[in-house]
């Protein structure tokens, strides 16, 4: 069996129609007597809603119909909740976790600006934003919790009036004796340490189109999500209807990062609304909603503490940590976990006591997006790691060096369960060869020297390192369908959907080499519920690894009928069938080559018998993923400071990755590249802010900032590659790790160019107006 | 983000415009690049009963720059300027460059910007540095306003409300001068958090025969260090003299903090701007002979 | 309210009423069923919606569509010389990787196409301060970078043939 599509960069099949404009996204679907919805959302943070007037908005001319919560509520089942302790973790770690489910409307009380309370068809987006200028609501403000610190503390406003407090998860762990550890140790280094709240913002906003078809009782509704059978469970449980009766597509989508994996009011009401209608509803979302209504995400507090041997040897880590939840705790133990797992990445640290707490506030419920907490995490330790390094006037790169892991160290353990309630075990990779690959690459010994040069003349340059470990791929499944067509060509059905990873090339390409036919034959469609009943969706780094392994496996299943059937036409032994490139023959015998088509037809009962096998040339696999699959980087970002203005310019950054087997080689740059640009807009220009009345100040791209292509530079990848021993074809995740490590990274950088004036970076983003400042307080210290 | 309803006006000619905007009151927006317009209209931040659109008015295009002025009609995309100053104006294309972004520089006009008066804007600046004007046209006919009597407070300008803006000069600077540009941006082609401009001309002496400095981003309205140049012109700009006038001029300015930068960072890095601007105007300054 | 107007979309010439409040971008988007146009924020800064007018990128959702009357517009449906070719620019993007999930890609090819007729030779810093008024969430630039240099070196050559 050959594989000589796996490893190959070939073109993108989906380009194509991207290149002529020709791709479907969810705004583009038209349907005959299309209505348009627009939302009223609440102005205020944290306020009971009093009444609400409808009829003004209904007596617009353009508007068919206007809905709040009592109108809709036979329909109001809660929306959806992830993140339920698995027994593993339960078992070891007792977590403490409240979960309030959302209603897709308001009843009587929003909780962050944004949340919806009334919503408005009519025969236009712009009618439809009239009428909802026309509804009255009458709020009465509540006092607002803005901060997860004061908020985590008795005495502050309760957001759910269920709850005694705002503190959604609580829980500590750890293994080892830390504070005997840290009692004991040479040196000790605290800090307190803030990842700001920044979130994944696509560049197509969110959507749904549904459309209900009365003859068969069915609705059909197209999502710009990452999730489509999630989705699909929410409407069976709000609807009552049973899924064949649902079918969710997503078609082209236009990024998802996480922020569109996620169950969202509008997944829920739309279709009904549709229902309700009897007309087809669009819903596209602008961005001033997508702002404020769309998963924001990160928002971290760390107070952590390192203990070592003068040696640089570590010795303990002790962490608070505080999340910053938004409104409702939708993801439950999810990012919280997350953090505490990935925390000491590729450090070897025998002693750990952590303690977390995610608190609800009055803002954007929060949802995971690419790394979903461990940039965070990783922001704290690379941090800590270099003030420790400080403290013992060691290179940073050293005090690396001296705790990375290794291969020989594989399979690691670390005393704590993985987020799945597994056991937390680094399977492969050598962190300490990763460090030394990315040193050498960015020439570190020369950019040192450089960097004393250029300081004696007033030029302020500084390299920063990361490196991080990252659970991937986890399950626990992602099926895939395999059928083959009378001409042999395949369609690969999935449960895992694209958002710009590839799908359509590289689960083509896994599916062309385990059947022996070209890949232009393969066709994969995912993100539909109607091709495959059961699916988990892309998120999480793990499609490639859950998707792609059913889907290489059920081509093998499809590829062995193949054979079947062509070793009775041929009159050949199975073991010498030979499938390539779509031809079947008796290996050694190329004569008998007859094109796939032929063996396919040739199972096709006629009325003189049956064929020469079944004509089922199909088979559905759900592989069963038990646990993640870890990949590793080192992150090494070279930086200039102007101290007289603050502006922090990115000169250089590079990769040093390993993600185990690469199916397309620049599908994984391409993924990397894209990840590392949203951790230099973490790192230096994005934050979603609020003020004290937690009123969302960045409402638009003017004052949320993306990173254009003058802030990046060209973004330099070196490749390792330790196979992943926990999937059939030996890979691991990519979609996430790019974004881990550059708001460390940088921050890193950023502190070493501006050494020699004392400065202290404990947060981000890193703007003019914040380094000045971080100058000025060096200077009063 | 879809606009508030509004009755749409294509105006014929000035006078045509005029003459719209009159029937509205202070009902009515002019409709020229409609960069700045338009998101405001999406986010209906402005519901303007009508707009008038001038784009169709021939006797408002128009670049000229004779007699040591450039002057421009009020349809001048930026983008005509900077072809303008591809050849003529290294100064003005440095200026123009840091303008948003060409696909925005090839609708937004000169004179929309300069009446928009956003603060951070750098136009407005550069045209109270170079003793600019606007011509105006209204119901009591044609008047020039003067850079220094135009910008009252952000976004908002000494004009009427149904008063148009019809060209816009520039008094382009002695020959021999040199120029400065430089501006603190978040990222390229924002809005910036602080800017400078300076020119400087030297006499035969190597004293400043000429001096403007000028800020943005710092506060209301653009703001000209009359000061600062009063103590430049007839002396040497000596390092010690620059680095003075950059901490007094930044000293007398009032900037506002917002979620980009603080007050106190925008004071500052102005003082730190001013320096490399005026000496970056010195080093491009020719001596006559 | 609803005004008459006369564009030229990719060579076709349309008769149209349009609603004043109605963007180009809309009128391309709903009226004429091109779609390839996308709409990213509805206030000018991703860029999503460029297309060329009169031959210059401007953005779709920063003009009305009355005030495209009389005048033409150039979309990404327009660029492709075929439905069996593709323009150097979009081969280009294809080699070099340089679009992920397509959303932000016609905007930067209707940018790009503009700006190697005027700077038939870039260098990447022009290359990049060009993209600069297009907002891409998922290549991180890169590659279109490199897309964008390799097509300026196929159509140079191209030229000189």
């Amino acid at each position: 069996m050959g594989a000589k599509l796996f490893g190959a960069s070939v073109l993108r099949k989906e380009d194509p129609r991207f290149l002529r404009g020709d791709g479907r996204y969810v705004d583009d679907i038209k349907l005959p007597g299309l209505l348009h919805a627009a939302f009223v959302r609440s102005p205020y943070a944290h306020a009971v809603i009093r009444s609400i007037k409808l009829e003004a908005a209904r007596r617009l001319r353009g508007v068919a119909h206007v809905f709040a919560f009592a109108d809709l509520e036979r329909w109001m089942k809660p929306l959806p909740l992830f993140g339920a302790v698995p027994p593993g973790l339960a078992a070891r770690v007792a977590v403490n976790m409240k979960q309030v489910p959302q209603l897709a409307v308001g009843r009587d009380r929003v909780r962050f600006v944004g949340e919806i309370v009334a919503m408005v068809l009519a025969e236009s987006r712009a009618l439809a934003e009239d009428g909802c200028e026309l509804v009255e609501v009458e709020y009465e403000p509540l006092p607002v919790v803005t901060d997860m610190v004061t908020g985590a503390e008795p005495g502050a406003p309760v957001i759910h009036p269920e709850w005694q407090d705002n503190v959604a998860v609580f829980f500590q762990t750890g293994f080892g004796d830390a504070d005997a550890a840290v009692a004991a140790a040479d040196v000790t280094v605290r800090e307190r340490l803030e990842v700001q709240r920044y979130v994944g913002m696509p560049m197509e906003t969110r959507g749904v189109v549904a459309q209900w078809d009365a003859r068969d009782g069915s609705l059909t509704t197209w999502n710009s999500t990452q999730v489509v059978h999630f989705v699909q469970q929410g409407l069976v449980a709000a609807l009552g209807l049973p899924p064949h009766k649902i079918r969710v597509i997503a078609p082209d989508v236009g990024g998802g990062f996480g922020t569109k994996a996620n169950g969202y009011p509008e997944d829920l009401l739309i279709p009904v609304v549709a229902i309700v209608a009897r007309r087809p509803v669009k819903w596209t979302e602008d961005r001033r909603e997508h702002m404020m209504s769309a998963a924001h995400a990160r928002h971290q507090l760390h107070d952590i503490e390192i203990a070592a041997r003068r040696d640089g040897t570590m010795l303990a880590v002790r962490d608070r940590i505080w999340l910053d939840l938004g409104a409702y705790n939708s993801w439950g133990i999810v990012l919280p976990y997350n953090t505490v797992a990935h925390l000491l990445g590729p450090h070897r640290v025998p002693n750990l006591r952590v303690e977390c707490r995610g608190v609800v506030t009055n803002k954007t419920p929060n949802a995971p997006y690419r790394g979903a907490g461990r940039p965070e995490t990783v922001f704290a330790m690379d941090r800590i790691v270099d003030c420790l390094a400080r403290a013992l006037s060691m290179d940073p790169a050293e005090l690396r060096r001296r705790n990375y892991l290794t291969e020989s160290d594989m399979p690691y353990e670390i005393d704590l369960p993985y987020r799945d309630g597994n056991r937390l075990i680094y399977d492969s990779g050598d962190f300490k060869a990763g460090l030394e690959a990315a040193l050498s690459a960015i020439g570190y010994d020369s950019l040192r020297a450089e960097q004393r040069d250029l300081r004696s003349r007033g030029v302020y340059r500084g390299i920063g390192l990361s490196g991080y470990v990252e659970g991937t791929a986890i399950g626990p499944y992602e099926g895939a369908t395999v059928r083959l067509d009378p001409s042999g060509h395949a369609v690969v059905a999935t449960g895992a959907c694209s958002q710009g990873q590839g799908h359509e090339t590289a689960f083509a390409q896994i599916a062309a080499d385990a059947l022996g036919i070209p890949l232009d034959w393969v066709t994969v469609v995912g993100g539909d519920t109607a091709a495959i009943p059961f699916g988990v969706g892309t998120f999480a780094s793990r499609s490639a690894v859950n998707a792609g392994s059913s889907i290489h496996v059920a081509a093998g299943k499809v590829r062995d009928k193949i054979v079947e059937s062509a070793a009775t036409l041929l009159e050949a032994a199975p073991a010498d069938i030979d499938i390539t490139d779509g031809t079947v023959s008796v290996r050694g015998a190329p004569a008998t080559g007859m094109p796939l088509g032929r063996v396919i037809q040739a199972a096709i009962p006629t009325f003189a018998g049956p064929g020469v096998a079944s004509p089922d040339f199909e088979a559905t696999v759900y592989h069963h993923q038990p646990t993640v699959t870890y990949t590793s980087a080192v992150h090494v970002a070279h930086v200039e400071v102007d101290p007289g203005t603050g502006s922090v310019r990115l000169l250089r950054y590079l990769v040093a990755h390993d993600c185990g087997k690469l199916i397309n080689p620049i599908i994984v740059e391409g993924q990397i590249h894209g990840g590392v640009a949203q951790g230099v807009g973490g790192a230096l220009l994005e934050e979603m802010v609020y003020d004290e009345q937690a009123q969302l100040l960045t409402g638009t791209f003017m004052d949320y900032l993306v990173p254009t292509a003058m802030e990046l530079p060209a973004i330099e990848t070196v490749h390792l590659e330790y196979p992943s021993a926990r999937n059939p074809l030996g890979i691991k995740g990519i979609g996430e790790g790019g974004a881990i490590s550059p708001p460390a990274a940088i921050a890193n950088a950023v502190e070493d160019a501006l050494a020699p004036f004392g400065v202290r970076v404990t947060r981000t983003p890193l703007g003019p107006s914040v380094v000045l400042g971080l100058l000025e307080a060096a200077t009063r210290r | 983000m879809k606009p508030a309803p509004f009755e749409y006006v294509v105006a014929r000619d000035a006078a045509d415009a005029v003459a719209s905007l009159a029937r509205f009151g202070d009902e009515a927006k002019v409709l020229a690049g409609g960069q700045s317009l338009l998101p405001m209209l999406a986010l209906r931040l402005a519901r303007p009963a009508a707009l008038v659109d001038i784009n169709r008015c021939r006797d408002l295009e128009g670049l000229d720059d004779s007699n040591g002025a450039l002057t421009v009609g009020a349809l001048a995309r930026q983008r005509d300027l900077e072809r303008w100053a591809r050849s003529r104006s290294p100064f003005f294309q440095d200026v123009l460059a840091s303008v948003a972004h060409v696909p925005i520089r090839n609708r937004g006009t000169a004179v929309g910007n300069l009446v928009h008066a956003d603060p951070a804007s750098e136009l407005p600046a550069l045209l109270l540095c170079l003793d600019g004007s606007v011509t105006t046209r209204g119901a009591q006919g044609e008047r020039v306003v003067r850079a220094e009597q135009l910008y009252l407070a952000p976004l908002t300008t000494s004009l009427a409300p149904a008063e148009l803006a019809t060209r816009a000069c520039f008094i382009l600077p002695p020959e021999g001068a040199g120029w400065g540009f430089a501006e603190v941006a978040r990222r390229h082609g924002d809005f910036a958090l602080v800017g400078c401009i300076a020119v400087l001309a030297l006499d035969g002496t190597g004293s400043v025969s000429h001096a403007r400095l000028g800020f943005f981003g710092v506060g209301a309205t653009p703001v000209r260090s009359a000061a600062g140049e009063a103590v430049l012109r007839g002396r040497e700009p000596t390092e010690a003299r620059r680095t003075e006038v950059a901490k007094a001029a930044a000293a007398a300015l009032s900037p506002t903090g917002d979620l980009h930068a603080s007050a106190e960072y925008r004071r500052k890095v102005a003082a730190v701007l001013a320096e490399r601007v005026l000496a970056a105007a010195l080093g491009r300054c020719q001596r006559p002979r | 309210m609803k005004h008459a107007v006369t564009i030229t979309v990719n060579g076709a010439t349309h008769a149209l009423e349009v609603d004043v409040r109605s963007t180009l971008a809309e009128f391309l988007r709903e009226e004429l069923d091109l779609t390839g146009t996308h709409v990213g924020c509805e206030h000018g800064v991703c860029g999503a919606c460029t297309v060329l007018l009169n031959g210059e990128p401007v953005r779709a959702c920063l003009l009305l569509a009355v005030q495209a009357d009389g005048h033409e517009v150039r979309t990404i449906e327009g660029v492709a010389p075929s439905p069996e070719e593709l323009h150097p620019l979009q081969e280009a993007f294809r080699a070099k990787h340089g679009l992920q999930c397509g959303y932000c890609t016609p905007g930067i090819i209707m940018s790009a196409c503009a700006f190697l007729e005027e700077v038939p030779a870039p260098s990447e810093q022009a290359i990049r301060e060009m993209l600069s008024g297009h907002l891409c969430r998922c290549t991180g630039y890169h590659f279109i970078v490199e897309a964008i240099a390799e097509a300026a070196r196929t159509l140079a050559a191209r030229g000189k043939a």
